[in-house]
Parts: structure tokens; sequence; C-alpha cells
């Protein structure tokens, strides 16, 4: 018996030594050491032999096991060695292969700069307010403190689309909305949205364009709020520029009305071709409300004050990321649209 | 407009250097685009003041080696004179001649010059030459030599006053400033105007004595002159017709500084009684007219030419300046004379009675039109003129005699005429004076500085304003605004003259300390914001179109059919082309025509726009503005790359249902695609997308035809277009979580076999009514048609999933399930199952 146990013992070993796989191994530890296994079953036949025996047997037997169990773990061991090492020698890649294209989607240029508009004044309590893009001459114009004929009106080359009706030129229309939707309440709102001009395609100009209106009104508005308004998006938008200046201007619609320009980012100020060689770019035209306009829009201006301005979203995304040409906005060409 | 340097010295002494001058200015609301050096040191090219200098030609001597060249002896102010070789012409002509006294711009060796014969602006160095053997170290340089003009015509002779040996850029170095007036204001469209300001603007006085030709010549003024019948018969058109009566002209070319400054100013000089006229205009701002007083005609029974004030009879014709036949409508205001119309009143003269070569006597016009009036005659005849356009921006009334004089005395020094003694001047639309009063309270509270009350009143008076303390209340300023500001009427007005003098680059900047209006919900811009993400998502890009179409681009999309009716379209009154000359009412032709671009130089395009489109209201002026969303995508699946071996698997129907799937699952709305014809699409792959049962936009395959009409390829295209606002309406509230189970569910597969017209719509949601609430997922994972199932049938295959959110299902409850599911198909759809 004793003998028989050590002919099992060595077969086993020895067969262990050859197995190659995971696999194999775990059919070579069924076959020895698993519930019917070989050995498994000589300790079971321990009952069959005389008492004087069983004990003898019995430490030889449990002996011979745990002998086996500790060769197997071994294997087991060195066979998982084996795999690692073999992945490791196989699995290499050419880690300079471009990766799989993802062929992500693009928001529009417009669109990316719009938002980051609309990021910047919300957190100065603006929100967003959506007007008509064809509206009436008296919207457009007249109770902008326009009224037909006023020379004025020369500074919008207008499409027309029937008598009293146009494309809106400005965002500027939507304030009177706005107003009188929301009077007497005091109003802090941008007015994002596309106007049209009646002016050939340029390099420079489009027919279509967006602009950001923006409008405060309240019991104490003052000029230094609009500049101060003015300078925080400025700040934002364009990053840390270097210096702002405000000019006097003139809008129908505001008095007093100015411009708001930034030290060109491109040339810093030195002058060149995009600046006109002045060095300072024009981003906002601007102003406290005019109190026509403000009653207009049915609030008092001797107890209201407000003011607006007025921004382009092309020509500070033009600068921002060095555009040279404002067709490329609506020309839709991908491989332009997906830069951004 | 332009303003040389030189003219604005008339009026003001000016101690700061121009560039600051120019920035004052622009940042007080006059913007100086640009400025012009001439000659100075910040001139492209400056011009050396020892080397170059007013020189005198003495006397002209052939070459003796050349036909076509001439010695030339110039006195430049040194003991000796020098001898230059030269061709110009006007020179060439004068060879023999001695003791003369041309005053030339004289150029010696080291001066730097542009070339005159070159083509372009290229710098030379004079140097020491021999021409034809005869040295020459100098030269008498041209306008186009000095850097004044383009072309190369002769040289420059300069008038007799010019000191010989004197720096020319001393005698005719300028700097001109180019303004862009910002606004309807006539005031500053002047030499005087502009004076005013800078005047303001760095603290210094106005010269006004130039002006003061009333009184330096003793002129006295009459309504009722010897030489003239005038009669204003509408005076709300013409407030006041000033005019002067110049004899015996001699009609010549202006004198060299006239010429100078107008062309300096922008204006060709013609000859010195038109340029006299364009001269005191560019001055005072006060357009004049000249006729030639001998071809006006009198009313029968008078000796005196008349002058009638009055509209056109409908119909009228003239022949104005420019040789064009006018006909004039019964709004618009004619100059005329006994015989009938002489000038189109503010906008241009006619024809006949202009000043020609012949003319000896001049009459003057300087009168005042309503500026609505003006503009709009301006604009029927198509006649933008100078005139018009300073008429059109309100013109101080009180110009008229004061510009009368001014060019009247002008005209007697450059042509020789005599002014007849007296001035004619009918005024009936004299105005008082306006007062407008205002509290530096409200200064301060608009501006946000506190302006001192001093600075204000000094700010004003030097504007020309009158400030006075308002009768019993000290706290309120009374001022009287100068006729020229025709623009000041109101509180307001006054607040920018202070803010913009004081300087707007002084004030401070505050943050809004005024209460923040109540915040307000906007689904309206979430919403669009929330699609364009979602869509982004699914690797569309976003694209913005023009919103001007044209009907035939719209047509485009249902050929074969009659053109859609332009009746029921908004269209331009003036459009750019006829390719934009409609307001679009479908996204998809403009977004097609990209796609076609784009396929030029991109294989894969999935595209997206959110636009609005117009559609006309009856009975409302303006239309309603819906706003669309519009998806397109053609093209290859993946993106090629070394990983995806030229496996071009086309996008097709499903691919674009899949992305409108993600984009309804993104905004919790239920949709339902249903089979639909549409004359755009493919017949069989063309879905209507209805949400609870409104139908909200079509999905499909772009039809073969229309594919071809915009020229695009032979492979699927596919084309979405969505009512953006009715699908946001549909909107659902937040979603409510579902609890993750931690059972394991259980998956079996379910082959159903119905007939062929059975959508797979309708075989899922049998599925799911019958296998609620355990049935927690459904997904078909194959459809086969073929011999197994038989003809006419197809085969639905479904990975069901099992789950209880508390508990670990048995095999008998998920077999009773599935036993529900089976009968309820069979029952409703004669439904096999297949293997």
């Amino acid at each position: 018996m004793l003998d028989e146990l050590r002919q099992v013992e060595e077969e086993a070993r020895s067969s262990l030594r050859v197995v190659q796989s995971g696999e194999n191994l775990e059919i070579w530890r069924r076959r020895y050491l698993g519930k019917n296994g070989a050995l498994t079953e000589m300790l079971r036949s321990v009952g069959d032999l005389p008492k004087d025996e069983r004990p003898a047997f019995g430490r030889a037997a449990n002996e011979a096991k745990r002998g086996l169990e500790e060769a197997f773990q071994r294997r087991a061991d060195e066979l998982e060695r084996q795999d690692t090492e073999r992945e490791l020698r196989g699995g290499s890649v050419d880690v300079t292969l471009p990766g799989r294209p993802i062929g992500p989607g693009h928001l529009h240029i417009t669109t990316q700069t719009l938002r980051q508009i609309y990021a910047i004044f919300a957190d100065m309590g603006f929100q967003v307010y959506e007007a008509p893009e064809v509206e009436t001459d008296e919207l457009n114009f007249g109770l902008l403190n326009m009224p037909p004929d006023h020379p004025a009106r020369d500074m919008w080359d207008t499409f027309w689309v029937e008598e009293g009706v146009v494309m809106r030129t400005h965002t500027s229309p939507g304030q009177i909305r706005a107003m009188r939707e929301y009077c007497p309440e005091p109003i802090r709102v941008i007015l994002p949205g596309k106007c049209y001009r009646y002016e050939q395609v340029s390099a420079r100009s489009e027919h279509q364009f967006y602009q950001v209106e923006g409008l405060a009104v309240g019991h104490d508005i003052r000029m230094t709020d609009l500049i101060g308004t003015l300078t925080e998006f400025a700040r934002r938008f364009y990053g840390g520029v270097g210096r702002l200046r405000m000019r006097g201007s003139y809008f129908p619609f505001t008095e007093p009305s100015i411009e708001a320009d930034i030290e060109c980012i491109l040339c810093e100020g030195l002058g060149c071709r995009v600046c006109k060689n002045s060095g300072w770019l024009e981003i906002a035209g601007a102003g406290m409300v005019h109190p026509v306009v403000l009653e207009n829009g049915g609030y008092d201006p001797t107890e209201w004050s407000g003011f607006a301005f007025g921004t382009g979203v092309e020509r500070p995304a033009m600068l921002k990321h060095g555009i040279d040409d404002i067709r490329l906005f609506y020309g839709n060409d991908l491989r332009f649209l997906r830069q951004f | 407009m332009k303003v040389p340097m030189s003219w604005l010295e008339d009026y003001i002494d000016i101690d700061v250097p121009v560039e600051d001058l120019a920035e004052r200015m622009t940042l007080a609301g006059l913007e100086v685009e640009s400025i012009e050096y001439v000659g100075l040191p910040q001139a492209e090219l400056p011009w050396d003041p020892e080397k170059i200098v007013v020189g005198e030609v003495r006397s002209v001597r052939p070459h003796p080696n050349a036909d076509r060249l001439v010695l030339v002896e110039v006195d430049y102010g040194e003991p000796d004179t020098e001898v230059v070789v030269t061709g110009a012409p006007s020179l060439l002509k004068r060879a023999g001649e001695d003791e003369l006294h041309l005053k030339v711009a004289f150029a010696m060796e080291g001066a730097r010059l542009y070339d005159g014969h070159g083509s372009g602006r290229e710098v030379l160095t004079l140097g020491k030459v021999k021409i034809r053997g005869v040295p020459s170290r100098a030269m008498v340089a041209s306008e186009k030599e000095l850097g004044i003009s383009e072309e190369q015509v002769d040289i420059i002779y300069l008038p007799e006053d010019a000191l010989v040996g004197m720096p020319l850029v001393e005698y005719m170095g300028d700097a001109i400033l180019e303004f862009d007036i910002k606004g309807p204001f006539a005031h500053l469209n002047s030499v005087i105007g502009v004076a005013r300001e800078a005047a303001a603007l760095v603290d210094v006085p106005l010269r006004r004595d130039v002006l003061e030709e009333l009184e330096r010549h003793g002129t006295e003024l009459s309504s009722e002159p010897d030489y003239l019948n005038l009669e204003i018969l509408d005076p709300s058109l013409c407030p006041r017709y000033s005019a002067a009566l110049i004899n015996d002209v001699e009609v010549r070319p202006s004198p060299f500084w006239m010429q100078l400054r107008l062309r300096r100013a922008g204006v060709r000089p013609i000859n010195n009684i038109v340029d006299v006229t364009n001269y005191v205009m560019l001055e005072l701002g006060q357009p004049l007219h000249a006729f030639d007083y001998d071809l006006l005609r009198s009313r029968p029974g008078d000796e005196r030419p008349a002058i009638i004030v009055r509209r056109a009879e409908p119909g009228e014709q003239m022949r104005t300046l420019d040789g064009q036949m006018r006909v004039f409508d019964d709004r618009m205001l004619l100059i005329t004379d006994g015989g009938g119309p002489v000038a189109v009143a503010g906008v241009m003269g006619g024809e006949e009675s202009e000043v020609s070569q012949e003319t000896t006597d001049v009459l003057l016009e300087a009168a005042n039109f309503d500026y609505l009036n003006v503009r709009r005659t301006s604009r029927e005849l198509g006649l933008a003129t100078e005139s018009a356009q300073r008429f059109g921006r309100q013109v101080d009334p009180e110009l008229t005699v004061k510009a009368a004089a001014r060019a009247a005395y002008l005209m007697r020094d450059l042509a020789d005429g005599e002014v007849a003694h007296v001035m004619d001047d009918l005024f009936p639309g004299r105005e008082p004076r306006r007062v407008v009063r205002i509290q530096p309270a409200h200064i301060a509270r608009i501006l946000g500085v506190e302006v001192p009350t001093d600075d204000i009143v000094r700010i004003l008076t030097s504007l020309e304003f009158e400030v006075a303390e308002s009768d019993g209340d000290p706290d309120t300023l009374a001022v009287t605004v100068p006729s020229h500001r025709r623009d000041v009427t109101r509180p307001a007005d006054l607040v920018e003259e202070v803010g913009r003098i004081w300087g707007y680059d002084r004030f401070p900047t505050t943050r809004m300390r005024d209460e923040l209006p109540p915040q307000r919900e906007n689904p309206r811009l979430e919403g669009a914001e929330r699609v364009r993400d979602l869509l982004v998502g699914c690797r569309l890009d976003e694209v913005i179109t023009y919103s001007l179409g044209s009907i035939q681009d719209e047509g485009r999309l249902h050929p074969g059919t009659p053109r859609p009716d332009a009746d029921a379209y908004l269209r331009l009154r003036n459009p750019l082309s006829s390719a934009q000359d409609t307001l679009r009412q479908t996204l998809l032709p403009s977004l097609l025509e990209t796609v076609r671009q784009n396929l030029r130089f991109v294989d894969r395009v999935a595209l997206f726009e959110i636009g609005r489109i117009y559609l006309p209201v009856k009975g409302s002026p303006l239309p309603e503005e819906p706003r669309r969303l519009g998806i397109v995508m053609t093209g290859p699946r993946e993106e090629p790359s070394w990983l995806q071996h030229q496996d071009p698997t086309l996008m097709g129907f499903f691919d674009l249902k899949g992305v409108v799937e993600t984009l309804l699952n993104g905004l919790a709305v239920e949709g339902a695609f249903e089979p639909a014809a549409q004359a755009a699409f493919h017949p069989g792959r063309c879905a209507q997308l209805t949400v609870d049962g409104d139908s909200i936009g079509t999905v499909g395959e772009l039809h073969p035809l229309v594919r071809e009409t915009f020229q695009l390829p032979d492979q699927p295209v596919c084309v979405s277009e969505i009512d953006l606002d009715g699908l946001l309406a549909h909107c659902g509230p937040p979603r409510e979580m579902a609890p993750v189970s931690a059972h394991p569910p259980i998956y079996e597969d379910l082959a159903v076999v119905v007939d062929e017209e059975i959508p797979a719509a309708r075989v899922r949601d049998l599925i799911v009514e019958a296998g609620a609430p355990l049935l927690r997922s459904v997904a078909l994972f194959d459809v086969y048609r073929g011999p197994q199932v038989g003809a006419g049938r197809k085969s639905l295959a479904h990975r069901l999933t099992y789950q209880a959110a508390d508990r670990t299902l048995t095999d008998r409850e998920v077999a009773q399930v599935r036993e529900a599911i089976v009968s309820q198909l069979t029952r409703e759809l004669d439904a096999t199952l297949r293997g």
C-alpha cells in the first residue's frame, strides 16, 4: 500500500513537470488532488488497512498530499509567471501610431462666442431676451428716436420687406420690446441675434451678422456703471487685455453716447492693418438710454435711467482667434468650423 | 471730412502736438480716423529743411547736347545760384528767357525724394550726376517727387509770396486730419466747427476775426435790393434766403493757396468762382450756389431778374449741372426765375444758369432749407451732393449772411469782382434762441460723476452756450443754445456736452448699485442650447446659414412640380441679389447646399442648424418666426483611419434615426415614427415624427431626384427637419430615478415571426405591454427574412431582460411572463416563435 502511494506520488510529480497550461494544470489537480483524485482515494481507503498500519500510512499519505499541493502551487505560480512574460513579450505596440479617430461634433464658432458672452453677463445679472428679426420700421427706427426721414437713419443700410417692415438692422428694437414687456420692473437683459444690413459682402462686412445688445434700466443707473460693466466684459472676454478707453460717439437712441475701444490685441497698440494703425479696436457702442427711448418703453425719464450697449459677435471672435475674413462664418466650410 | 491743420490754425493757436489734439478730439466724439502728413518729420517722406527749399528760377538756357533738356539757373537764397539740368515741359518752353522770377521747390544734393519717373513710391537720394555732359547736383521738384500727388505732370510752381531760401516744409508742410463725424451734425462738418471743438478741448480762444466780414467791410443789408426780385412762396421749406451780387468778375483758376487748401480738403479746384463757393462751404458749413446773373430771367413787367422759391409743379423738368434731365414732384422745392426752374433747392443747380468762362456777373445764393425735405428730394432724385448732405443735417440758419459776405469778398479779391452795395436777406422763418434748463445734480445723476458747477459753466461757455442762473432757482442753470447747435434741445443733450468735454477717460468705473431685477426662467434658450449639446454629442457639426434664400431654392425640394407661390413668402424689396431675395420657410435648401460644397473636401458630412423661418401672418405686418432644427448626414459612418480598413459603410436612414432618438431621449420626449410620404423624400424611407399626436417633423432619406437637383452624389443623404419650438413644448419634467436593482437580471432571446407589413414598433409595443412590470428592457438585435420563416414573413429577434427590484427572479416567474408575451403576440399579430 505504501509502495502504491509512493508510485502515485512519483507519477504525479513527473506528470506535473510537463504540464504547460492552466487548463492542464486543473486537470492534473483534479486527477490527483480533486474530490475523486488518486491521492484522495488512497486517503479514503485508510480504513481498509489493518489497524496498526493505519497511523503510518495516514501520516505518509498526508505528507504526500501536502507535498503535491506545494508542488502544484509552485507549478501554478511558475505557469502564471510564464503567461505574464509571454503576454508582455508579444503585446508591444508602436505607441506613435495615431489613435482611433472619434470625429467629435463642433458647435459653430458663433454659438461658442455667444455662450461666452451669455456667461459673462449672466454673472452680472443680465438675462437673455430674444426679439424678432423682421421688425416694423417703428421699432427698428421710430421708437428709437429716429422718426421717418431722420438723418441718423443713414447710419444703417436697410433691407426693406415692405412699407414699414424691415429686416432688423440691429438688436436695438428689442430694447423697446423688453421695456414694454417688463415695465415697471427694473431691467437687466442682453439681446442676442441675427441682424441684417444692405451691404455688399466682403472680408470685413456681411449682410447677415450677430449682435448682442445689453440694456439696464433702474432708478439709479449711471454712466460709470456702464463703463464698469463694459470694462468687466472686456477683461473677461478678451482675457486681461491691456488698456481700455471710452470715447464720445453718437447714436440716436443713447445720450450721452460712447464707444469702447481696447488696445489692439494683435499689435498691442503699436498700430497694424487690423486696427487701421490706430492701436485701438472698437468693441462696443454704448450710452445712457435716451429719454425719448425710455419714454417710448414706458419709463418716466425723471424717475428712471438706463444704459444700453451693443457689441458684435463675429468681430470679437475674429480678434480672439485671428480670423481674417468674416465670410468664413456663414460659408460653413467644415474645415474652418471644425477648428473650434 | 479732411481738415488741414494749416487751415485750422486760421482760427486757433494750437500749442499741443497734432497727435495729442487728434487723440483728444477722438475721445470727445470727433473721431480722427487718420492723420496725413505732408513734408513734416512724421511724413512718409519728410522734406529736409536744409535740402529742400523755395527756389527762384532766374533764367533758362538750352542744353548744349540735348533738345529735350534745358539748363536752369536757380537762386535758392545762397550767394551763388545753382544750374540744374531739367526736362520739365513748362521750362523747356522758356528756353532762352532771362530775368525770370519763377518760384519753385528746389532740392539739393542729399535730398530724399520719390522717383518721379518710377511707377511706385521709390525713394531716391539726389546725387551728383552728369546729364549729357553737363554736371547737375540739384533739381526743381514735381508734386510726385515731393509726395503731394501720384501723377508726374510738371514741376510745382509756388506763389510769389514764397520767400526764396525758406525751407519748403515751413512754407507748405501740413498735417491733414481726416474725421469720421458720427451723427447728423452739420455744425461739425466745417473747419470752423472743428476749430470750435478744438478750442473747447485745449482751452484756447477761438479767433473769430476771420469771419467778421460784415463788420470789416461795413456791409449794409437790405431786403429790397435793386438787382433782384426775391420771393419765398414756401417759408416752411425755405426759412431763409440771402443773396449777393458780384459784378465784373474774371473767371480763371484760383490762386495757389486756395487750390492747395481745397485739394488737401479733398475737393478738386475748378475755377475761382466755383472754388470760392466750395471753400466757404468747407470753412463755414454753409452750402452756396453761384448763378450766372445775366442768364436769370425776370418776370413780365420787371427789370430785375426774379428768384422765386417754390414747390415744383408735378412733372416740371430741368437739366441739372451734371447734364441729367430731372423730373420733379410737388414735394420738391425749386429755385426758379421768371422763366422756370434754375436749381433744385439745396441739392444741385441747373445747367442753364451755370457759371461759365464767359460769366461776368455772379448771383450768389446762401439759403437755408428744411432738412427733411432736402433729404427726401436728394434721395428721390438719386443726387447725394455735398450740399444736400449738409442741408440734410440741419445747417445753422444764422450762417447765410456771413457766408454770403465771406464768399462775396473772396470773389472780389480772387476774381477782381465788385460787390454790389447791398445784399438781400429774406428770413421769414427766424426762431427765437432756445433756452434749456438743467441742474448740476441731474448731470451727476446720469454721469455718476460730480462735475463742479464751475466746470460745467466753463465747458458750456467754451462751446458758445450762454449760461446764466435760472430765475429764482439757484440750483438750476439756464443755458441758451447757440444757433449752430440745432441738435441741442433737452437736458440730456447738455449732459453729453459736459461728459465728453470733461472726458470719459477721467470717469471711474462702478458696479451697479441699483436693485437686481427679477430673474426669470428661459426655457426657450435653454432648450435650444440643450439640443445643440445633444447633437454635438452625436458627432454632428453645427452650421449657421443665411436666412435669405430664393423661391427657386425652395422649389428645388419639389422637382417636377410648379414653383412655389411667391405670394406665400416674405420677399425683400431691395435684395442684394436674386439668389437672396426671399425669407426662407425651410432650412433644407441652404443645408443641402452647405453639404454639397463640403463634399468637395470632406467625405463624412453630418451637420445641423437651428434657425428661424419666416411665415407670413394674415393681417399682421410681421411674420411668425418659429425655429426649425435641420439635420443632414451623408457619407461614411466612420472617419477613415489605419484601424478601419477602407470599410466605407455609408450612413443611412437608421443612422439619422439614431441621432433623432438620442435627441428625443435627451429631452425626455416620447416620439413616434410613422411611415410618411413627402415629395422631397425617398417614398420608402421617410418617417413622420409625432409627439403626443402632434406631427413635429420629418426624418428620412432624400429623394434621388432632389439629390440630383442639389448636385449631391449617388449615396444616401439623410435629412430631417423638425419644428424646434414644437419639440421643446413637449419636453418632459425632470426624470425620476429608476432604482438600479442589486438582483441579477435574467436574459432571454425571443425571435418573433410576423407578417411583413407589421411594423417592428408594433411588436415591440406589445412585448413591453405584456411583459410589464418584470420585463426591464427589450432590444431588437436581428431582422431575418428567408426560407426559414417563409415568404411574406419576417423574424424579429429581441433580447429580453427580466429583473425585479427586490428579489432574484425564479425560472418559473420568468416563464410566466414569457408565456404572457407570447400569447399576446399570437393573439394580436398572429405571430409564431422561430426556432
